[in-house]
């Protein structure tokens, strides 16, 4: 199998221009006792038996068709207009690449543009670029953002961001001359769990470079940020705040209101289902003084000779093909596809068809906490929460989850165990406008069950 | 052809697109369940309905140049048919509705697909583990050399410094930057390889790796391939290869055969999951065996008949993504794997290389060709000849878009003056190629005796040349919000 | 293109020594080859530099250059204009588009830099 269209007799003449006796002729240059080896793959398989073959990988798996899922912490599934996909096959949007040559990509180029604008009123701030690898990696780009500012050596975190996307933090400032410092952010009594930002807000001083907080945090609760705010102005630090699900944005005091000076996020959601965590779009907003440290495209409007609008990638300067060492960052691929699906839904639904999908998320969390109660389970969640919440599991979550899998057919949430240190006996549940009220009441019976079982 | 408003253009108050689902309960009002002070005030976004959105992007898709519109030969970015079954293949249901904290025993298909592609990626490149976490190849590059500093300090040494050749992509000595190491300058022989004494001089005590492009950026094969690795290894410090070329050597040669320690692969570009106007692609990482314990976690293990994820080691660098890579992209690069067998990567690699060299041979008489031997799956031509024609490069580059074939990568690698970096890959048949020719030919005869024809293109496309110049001065980067709702 | 009462380095900086404090740009030949001139990023009034030592750059569209203080020195002022207004380095690279005032630390250095006469031949030979 090959989609190589040339035939024999097209290589021979071609061979002939070249004056190459043979192909193998062209490969002189690697060392002889290296060359050709032998490769043990599998064989080669028609088009219907690979379709086949990844169907069968697939049916391995199982989806939110075949039982209810209140699966969230970090990756939600929402409803995706069906123009989406239809969109994202069309083949000038996918086999195109990055538009260096804008008098022929202006498709992508005005299409980054909107994204940008509409990243930049969800978020309330004054720039995004067209988008980065994931929410993790934007967070970790953000705080290489504000070390480079500030110079300074301290990051402080909140314990409720997202701890994937800490270790992503982590991992990128390992070699750099940075202290990453963990702070807790919750408060937990009994079994009950409120947010408390005021350690945060402590812990701030003149060496820290940014202070990271999550809304709604890792728990699915919503803190006031006001303290940490005002502690980093006092110190000169910078805010970056992550946002957890994309839709909450619909809802919440948008994070350029609250004083970020960088909002990140993950915006696979309003492009397509989890596709388990991956391909995602990272979303970066930043204040307008911050632009020429934004890294990853961006694309501007401006005019062609004939004074008709039109777009570039600019500020290019700040990338590494020209700034080589020097770039804010080595990141060059970005999510532009899925940037581009997430710009479609934003705009098929409109200001009010988001806020609904916000709304019914959290009517339907809400709604799912009042019937497990209702079934007997307690909820820890203490603080707000828009449409994820914590669940206490005195048996541990980890058996919980899985009896409540096994006997009653849910995947019930998240075992905060492998979150949090200490939080082995919670679970989170995440509702979104996709949940219905069948699924609900399938929730509260596994729970029902379990307790009578 | 005339402007495409912004979508916030076509904004009509009141105007709805596409329903949410129906709502399940009775609503729970946001002002109940949120402090008043968290809630929002107002949301800009665009009215307008689902045939706006419609047409609107898609006639934006229609002002763009794509793989499946005509050929784009642009060097380094390896942009090869696309097969469409690997999108069927990715819209599988049970492949792309999961999500990542799912039950281990309800994604054993996804597992499996990665293990499976992990194993097929290490036997295709000879290393002995594969981490398929990485976005793409720039975040290859920097999980390659945090692994690399983290083995030196097992070791016991801190290295600062890494070797980077002049003709090497930028990521390479930005990625260097954000690993924390000085980035060493190591310039090109006039053979286009690596100048062994150069290499020796630079070489030292700090060197923790070198970075190297194979085939180069020229589109070379580094013939001093084996004397590089011997040289750099006695020094201590690791070979560390930027897999972006990996199209030529599909079974031709495994990378690490040659003695290579680390190397990141463009899953987008050598295995033909799409570029999607600049990504989502997916980098894959191959080590040999004493690096191994230094690849970013969780990975898939095989564990009682089942795949399970396994937390990282005490020695990995960690994690760089969220979850497990770009999967629906992983989907797509194994379908590929599985259609080809190895036969068929062979005859991509055969493909490409035989379609660089056709190129190089039939354009060689009117474009200057800085290093005149077999190349590999690029070619590098220089516009030396038509700037003395006072035509530049980028003259050439905007009269190839009225012919309707997008312009190869110029200006890089930057070591070559008026540089035309070409990649035509295997999937562009010959009468592709003749046309390609035909074009080129012509555009070098209008640099002779019409110059103001080059200088003038495009005229055949969407808009003409742009200002670029005011873009960057005073940058317009978001529409001004008074549009919008 | 480079007028006779002006010093020149080798990397294209210019600096007019008449009076108190010293001003300092780039040549003709440095904004032609850079082309248009995007952003320029200039050090803050007050600080030091030592002559040769790197004091800002200069941004074209495909091009970043680093910019190199001919004299030891402190800035005393930076062309506020330049922020809003880069192409000024285009079009008056020896008058508006100049871009920062130095108090010298001492004069004998200006010996070491280039005369109109050398930096012409210096940018004949590059030209070649």
């Amino acid at each position: 199998m090959s989609y190589a269209p040339n035939t024999d007799a097209d290589r021979a003449a071609m061979l002939r221009a070249i004056g190459a006796a043979s192909i193998d002729d062209l490969f002189a240059d690697i060392p002889a006792q290296h060359r050709d080896p032998q490769l043990d793959l599998p064989p080669a398989l028609p088009e219907t038996d690979v379709i086949r073959h990844l169907h069968a990988l697939g049916a391995r798996n199982r989806t939110s068709l075949d039982l209810p899922m209140f699966l969230g912490a970090g990756f939600y599934r929402h409803f995706v207009p069906a123009l989406v996909d239809q969109q994202l096959l069309r083949s000038e949007w996918y086999t195109a690449y990055t538009p260096y040559q804008p008098e022929m990509a202006q498709g992508s180029l005005q299409a980054m543009y909107e994204f940008q604008t509409l990243v930049c009123d969800l978020t309330g701030l004054d720039v995004s670029n067209a988008s980065l690898y994931d929410g993790a990696s934007a967070l970790a780009e953000a705080v290489l953002l504000c070390r480079g500012l500030t110079r300074r050596p301290g990051v402080v975190m909140a314990d409720t961001v997202h701890p994937a996307y800490r270790a992503v933090v982590a991992a990128y400032t390992r070699a750099l001359d940075v202290d990453l410092r963990t702070v807790s952010a919750y408060r937990r009594q009994g079994a009950r769990l409120t947010p408390d930002l005021q350690p945060l807000a402590d812990a701030v001083d003149d060496a820290t470079s940014c202070v990271v907080v999550q809304r709604p945090d890792v728990l699915g609760m919503v803190g006031g940020v006001d303290p940490v705010v005002e502690a980093a102005r006092l110190h000169g630090a910078r805010v970056v705040v992550v946002v957890g699900d994309p839709v909450t944005m619909a809802l919440l005091t948008p994070p350029g209101a609250l004083g970020a000076d960088v909002a990140v996020g993950e915006l696979r959601a309003f492009a397509g289902p989890p596709a388990y965590g991956g391909p995602g779009a990272g979303m970066f907003a930043t204040r307008a003084e911050l632009i020429r440290r934004v890294p990853g495209r961006i694309a501007g409007r401006t005019k062609d000779l004939d004074g008709r609008q039109g777009f570039v990638l600019t500020l290019q300067t700040r990338e590494q093909h020209i700034r080589r060492e020097r770039a804010t960052s080595n990141i060059t691929t970005n999510q532009a596809l899925v940037a581009l699906g997430a710009a479609m839904t934003l705009c098929a639904l409109g200001p009010r068809g988001l806020r609904q999908m916000a709304q019914q998320s959290l009517t339907n969390a809400h709604r799912a906490a009042e019937a497990l109660q209702r079934a007997g389970a307690s909820i820890a969640s203490a603080g707000p929460y828009v449409n994820e919440f914590v669940v206490h599991t005195p048996q541990g979550a980890r058996q919980t989850l899985d009896r409540l899998h096994r006997q009653g057919g849910v995947l019930a949430g998240v075992d905060l165990g492998r979150f949090l240190p200490g939080l082995d006996d919670m679970m989170l549940t995440s509702a979104t406008e996709l949940t219905t009220a069948a699924d609900v009441a399938a929730l509260a019976d596994a729970w029902e069950l379990l307790r009578d079982g | 052809m005339d402007s495409e408003p912004l979508v916030h253009e076509l904004s009509s108050p009141g105007r709805r697109g596409v329903r949410p689902p129906l709502p399940q309960f009775q609503a729970v009002d946001p002002a109940d369940a949120l402090p008043a002070s968290e809630i929002r005030a107002d949301l800009r976004l665009p009215e307008v309905s689902e045939i706006d959105v419609m047409r609107h992007f898609l006639r934006l898709s229609h002002r763009n140049h794509s793989v499946d519109t005509a050929m784009y030969p642009l060097g380094s970015c390896t942009m090869k048919y696309n097969p469409k079954v690997n999108e069927v293949t990715a819209r599988t249901p049970g492949l792309a509705d999961i999500h990542p904290y799912q039950a281990e025993d309800t994604v054993q298909g996804a597992l499996a697909l990665i293990f499976e592609l992990e194993a097929l990626l290490a036997e295709i490149t000879g290393f002995s583990a594969v981490s398929t976490q990485p976005s793409a190849g720039s975040q290859g590059e920097l999980v390659g050399l945090l692994a690399i500093l983290a083995w030196h300090e097992s070791r016991g040494q801190t290295r600062t410094q890494v070797l980077v050749p002049d003709s090497a992509h930028g990521t390479n000595p930005a990625t260097g930057s954000m690993s924390g190491l000085q980035v060493v300058n190591l310039p090109t022989a006039a053979d286009g390889g690596i100048d062994l004494r150069d290499l020796d001089e630079r070489l030292g005590p700090n060197a923790a790796a070198l970075m190297l492009t194979l085939p180069s950026t020229l589109g070379l094969f580094e013939r001093r391939i084996q004397q590089v690795v011997e040289r750099v290894h006695a020094s201590g410090a690791l070979v560390y290869c930027d897999g972006a070329n990996m199209n030529a050597m599909l079974g031709r040669v495994r990378p690490a055969d040659l003695g290579i320690d680390v190397m990141h692969l463009n899953l987008h570009k050598t295995f033909s999951t799409p570029h999607g106007g600049g990504g989502p692609g997916a980098g894959a990482l191959g080590v040999q065996p004493f690096l191994e314990a230094f690849l970013p976690g969780p990975r898939v293990v095989r564990r009682g008949g089942g795949y399970a994820l396994a937390d990282v080691s005490d020695d990995s660098i960690g994690r760089v993504h969220a979850h497990l890579g770009n999967f629906g992209n992983l989907v797509r690069a194994y379908t590929y794997i599985r259609s080809l067998g190895a036969a068929g990567l062979r005859a991509a690699a055969d493909g490409a290389v035989l379609n660089a060299n056709y190129l190089r041979a039939r354009l060689a008489d009117d474009y200057d060709l800085p290093y005149d031997r077999p190349c590999m799956h690029e070619v590098v031509f220089a516009g030396t000849r038509q700037r003395r024609q006072g035509v530049r490069t980028l003259d050439i580059a905007k009269r190839l878009i009225d012919f309707g074939i997008h312009p190869p990568t110029i200006y890089f690698p930057t070591i070559v003056d008026e540089a035309l970096m070409i990649e035509p890959t295997e999937t562009e048949s010959r009468e592709s190629l003749d046309r390609f020719v035909e074009v080129m030919r012509q555009i070098a005869r209008e640099a002779a005796t019409e110059p103001d024809t080059l200088k003038a293109a495009p005229v055949n496309a969407p808009v003409r040349r742009l200002d670029e110049a005011t873009a960057n001065r005073r940058p317009d980067v978001r529409l001004a919000s008074e549009f919008g709702g | 293109m480079y007028p006779d009462d002006l010093r020149y380095t080798r990397e294209h900086e210019w600096v007019r020594a008449a009076g108190r404090p010293w001003i300092v740009g780039i040549t003709h030949y440095a904004q032609e080859e850079l082309g248009d001139v995007v952003y320029v990023e200039l050090p803050s009034v007050g600080a030091h530099f030592a002559a040769g030592d790197e004091f800002g750059v200069v941004e074209s569209v495909k091009a970043v250059s680093a910019l190199y203080l001919p004299v030891d020195g402190e800035i005393v002022e930076v062309n506020p204009q330049l922020e809003a207004q880069p192409e000024l380095i285009n079009d008056e690279p020896y008058g508006q588009g100049w871009m920062v005032k130095v108090a010298p630390s001492g004069e004998g250095e200006l010996d070491d830099l280039l005369d109109a006469a050398a930096y012409r031949r210096l940018v004949n030979e590059l030209r070649a």
